[in-house]
């Protein structure tokens, strides 16, 4: 039955939600949003599991007898769960703990938010060493794309038809560089995407009629 | 109809007459006209449209219709009820949809155009001038999305193709099934860990158990899992979800059983990190350069954490294997990781690491919807050409009209 139940309800949702996407009427049209809703409230109870996971964690490598800086990042999780919980939850005005100007809003504005900019922020210099070396002229593959890259950076910039102003209409580098994005790059992009829609198809089906099973813990 | 206009205006040089300061208003707009209201099609229920005619001072004429108020009453044998406002519509627009009404009972409909006027305080006036009313109009559900039956036609195609190919993959059919470098290099990512004595990180994505990807990450993880007991090598797994958390354990534990080292399995194995998208990053990338672990796995959904992730595992030499179905994610994936499973390639994964005859089934359905989809895009190339070539190609409007891929729009 540790199979037989997920199986049976992996099966009955997925044909409602086939069924709901052509037949508008009540109430299949409405059951989506009901599953949608019973998806939410079971994660909102799961998120108990993950947050307690969390902190027995921390506090077993704060606790840990290993002297390594792990004991150290342990603590400050742990620390800063215990922060935030206790401020959010007593110390912030109850179910207003979001509105500005409170605790915990100033917890959120001025170390959550920098530290989340901060890691976005380093997406930059990661695109950096990620495009120098994807751009290397190792192979034919590789030199289409330089090519390719050339022409979008330099048309997408003012000075690319700075310097190709001289060039009649619809030869110019940010001609050139539209013209990449529009066709060759969305053939491209299309082509990943129709595969994408067949294997979503096919794997949900294999889950429907429950051929796909190993999700559940088992081959 | 509105109107308004009394004006009188003083003599000039006569400063024993109060001056009667008043404005000419203008006229108020023309009314909209034609106006109908039916069951909204292709819905539940509890919707009705309505349609009309613009004013002649819609964008021409005068020029002074502002908006549309749509006003609605209930019809009775006794007449018609109050007319209650229930929406808006800007200038220019000719619809609305009215989607709070009972199935059932008898509406009526009046279209009233608005026209913003001076007035002496300064403030604008707005009158208005009111169409006639619609006949009765009621709102249903439908049985069926009509605009959505060339979906059905090619879901029961491809779902009838994979299934037929199952079917025949059950009766001991060979298929071919093409080589898939990522999904090979498996071992040889895990033996590397296993000989070189570091850890295996194994990332399912940031998203949650109802993503299609989180379920094809978890599937490969079996199997990752699997070879990691068999080389009794060392697998960690930092999840972003409490959900993918408890599922990857029971998939972990199940494959450490399988490949019969049960003992070596424990929940520490499989661990949640936090659900922020920048968080998580975060703590993977600490724990990738404390730990420095020989194999990396990057299976499931992601965004713009990929190539932090990658670009980081990258920097320390690690082995990387990555599969997702996000286009704008695939680049950084194939920039920065030694093999990428590219879209379908991750679904097709655990037919292809199982061989199981049922799921290699499925591959070749897909394949056949592949190639409907092929056809049908030559079909369009030519009859789009076709169409352009014979008709006069100034009227880029009508062009358009050509256009076959409309025929498939999913509404």
């Amino acid at each position: 039955m540790r199979r037989e139940i997920p199986t049976a309800i992996a099966f009955f949702v997925g044909i409602i939600c086939i069924i709901q996407f052509f037949i508008p009427h009540r109430p299949f049209g409405t059951l989506v949003d009901v599953f949608s809703d019973w998806f939410g409230i079971v994660a909102a109870f799961a998120i108990w599991l993950g947050a307690l996971n969390l902190l027995k964690v921390s506090l077993e490598r704060s606790l840990s007898k290993k002297k390594t800086h792990d004991r150290w990042y342990g603590l400050v999780v742990a620390a800063s769960f215990f922060l935030i919980f206790i401020i959010g939850m007593f110390m912030s005005g109850g179910d207003q703990f979001q509105v500005p100007g409170s605790r915990f809003d100033y917890l959120y504005v001025n170390i959550y938010t920098p530290l989340s900019s901060t890691m976005f922020a380093l997406l930059a210099f990661f695109v950096a060493s990620a495009s120098y070396r994807a751009f290397r002229a190792r192979s034919w593959e590789a030199t289409l794309l330089l090519i390719a890259a050339f022409f979008v950076m330099l048309g997408r910039a003012p000075v690319g038809d700075q310097l190709t102003g001289f060039m009649p209409e619809g030869y110019r580098l940010s001609e050139v560089a539209n013209w990449i994005m529009t066709y060759p790059q969305v053939a491209g992009q299309r082509a990943i995407m129709i595969g994408i829609a067949l294997g979503v198809a096919s794997a949900s089906l294999r889950l429907i009629l429950g051929l796909e099973r190993s999700y559940l813990g088992g081959e | 109809m509105l109107a308004s206009a009394a004006i009188a205006q003083t003599a000039p040089g006569d400063s024993s007459a109060i001056p009667a300061l008043t404005i000419a208003q203008p006229p108020p707009p023309n009314p909209a006209t034609n106006v109908k209201a039916e069951d909204a099609p292709n819905d539940g229920g509890g919707s009705i449209r309505v349609t009309w005619a613009a004013s002649p001072d819609d964008g021409a004429g005068r020029k002074n219709v502002a908006s549309y108020n749509i006003l609605r009453a209930v019809s009775s044998p006794t007449g018609a009820g109050a007319f209650d406002t229930v929406g808006s519509a800007t200038a220019g627009n000719t619809e609305f949809t009215d989607g709070h009404t009972e199935d059932g009972i008898p509406y009526i409909y009046i279209v009233e155009a608005l026209s913003s006027v001076p007035s002496p305080g300064g403030t604008p006036v707005m009158v208005s001038v009111r169409s006639e009313p619609t006949g009765v109009a009621y709102s249903n559900g439908q049985w069926f999305h009509m605009r959505r039956l060339n979906a059905l036609i090619m879901v029961i195609i491809v779902c009838g193709a994979i299934l037929y190919f199952i079917q025949q993959a059950s009766s001991g059919k060979e298929l071919f099934i093409r080589k898939i470098a990522g999904l090979d290099a498996v071992d040889e990512a895990v033996g590397r860990a296993t000989e070189m004595g570091r850890k295996i990180f194994y990332i399912p994505g940031t998203q949650d158990m109802d993503e299609v990807q989180t379920l094809a990450g978890i599937t490969i993880l079996g199997r990752v899992a699997k070879v990691a007991a068999e080389y009794e090598a060392s697998l960690e797994v930092p999840v972003s979800r409490s959900l993918v958390m408890v599922t990857c354990r029971e998939v972990v534990k199940e494959a450490y059983l399988n490949a019969g080292r049960p003992e070596a399995y424990n929940d520490s194995m499989v661990y949640y990190l936090t659900d922020d998208q920048f968080g998580y990053a975060a703590g993977i990338d600490g724990l990738v350069m404390r730990d420095k672990p020989s194999t990396l796995f990057f299976m499931g959904a992601f965004y713009a954490e990929s190539l932090i992730l990658a670009e980081t595992g990258n920097s320390i030499g690690a082995i990387q294997i990555a599969g997702t179905a996000m286009p704008a994610q695939l680049p950084f994936f194939v920039a920065a990781c030694d093999y990428t499973l590219i879209g379908e390639e991750l679904f097709a994964a655990s037919a292809y690491l199982s061989k199981e005859p049922k799921l290699l089934g499925s591959l070749k359905g897909q394949d056949l919807g592949k190639a409907i989809i092929l056809l049908a895009i030559l079909v369009g190339i030519v009859m789009t050409s076709f169409g352009a070539i014979s008709m006069d190609t100034s009227d880029l409007d009508k062009l358009g009209n050509y256009n076959i891929g409309q025929w498939f729009e999913v509404q």
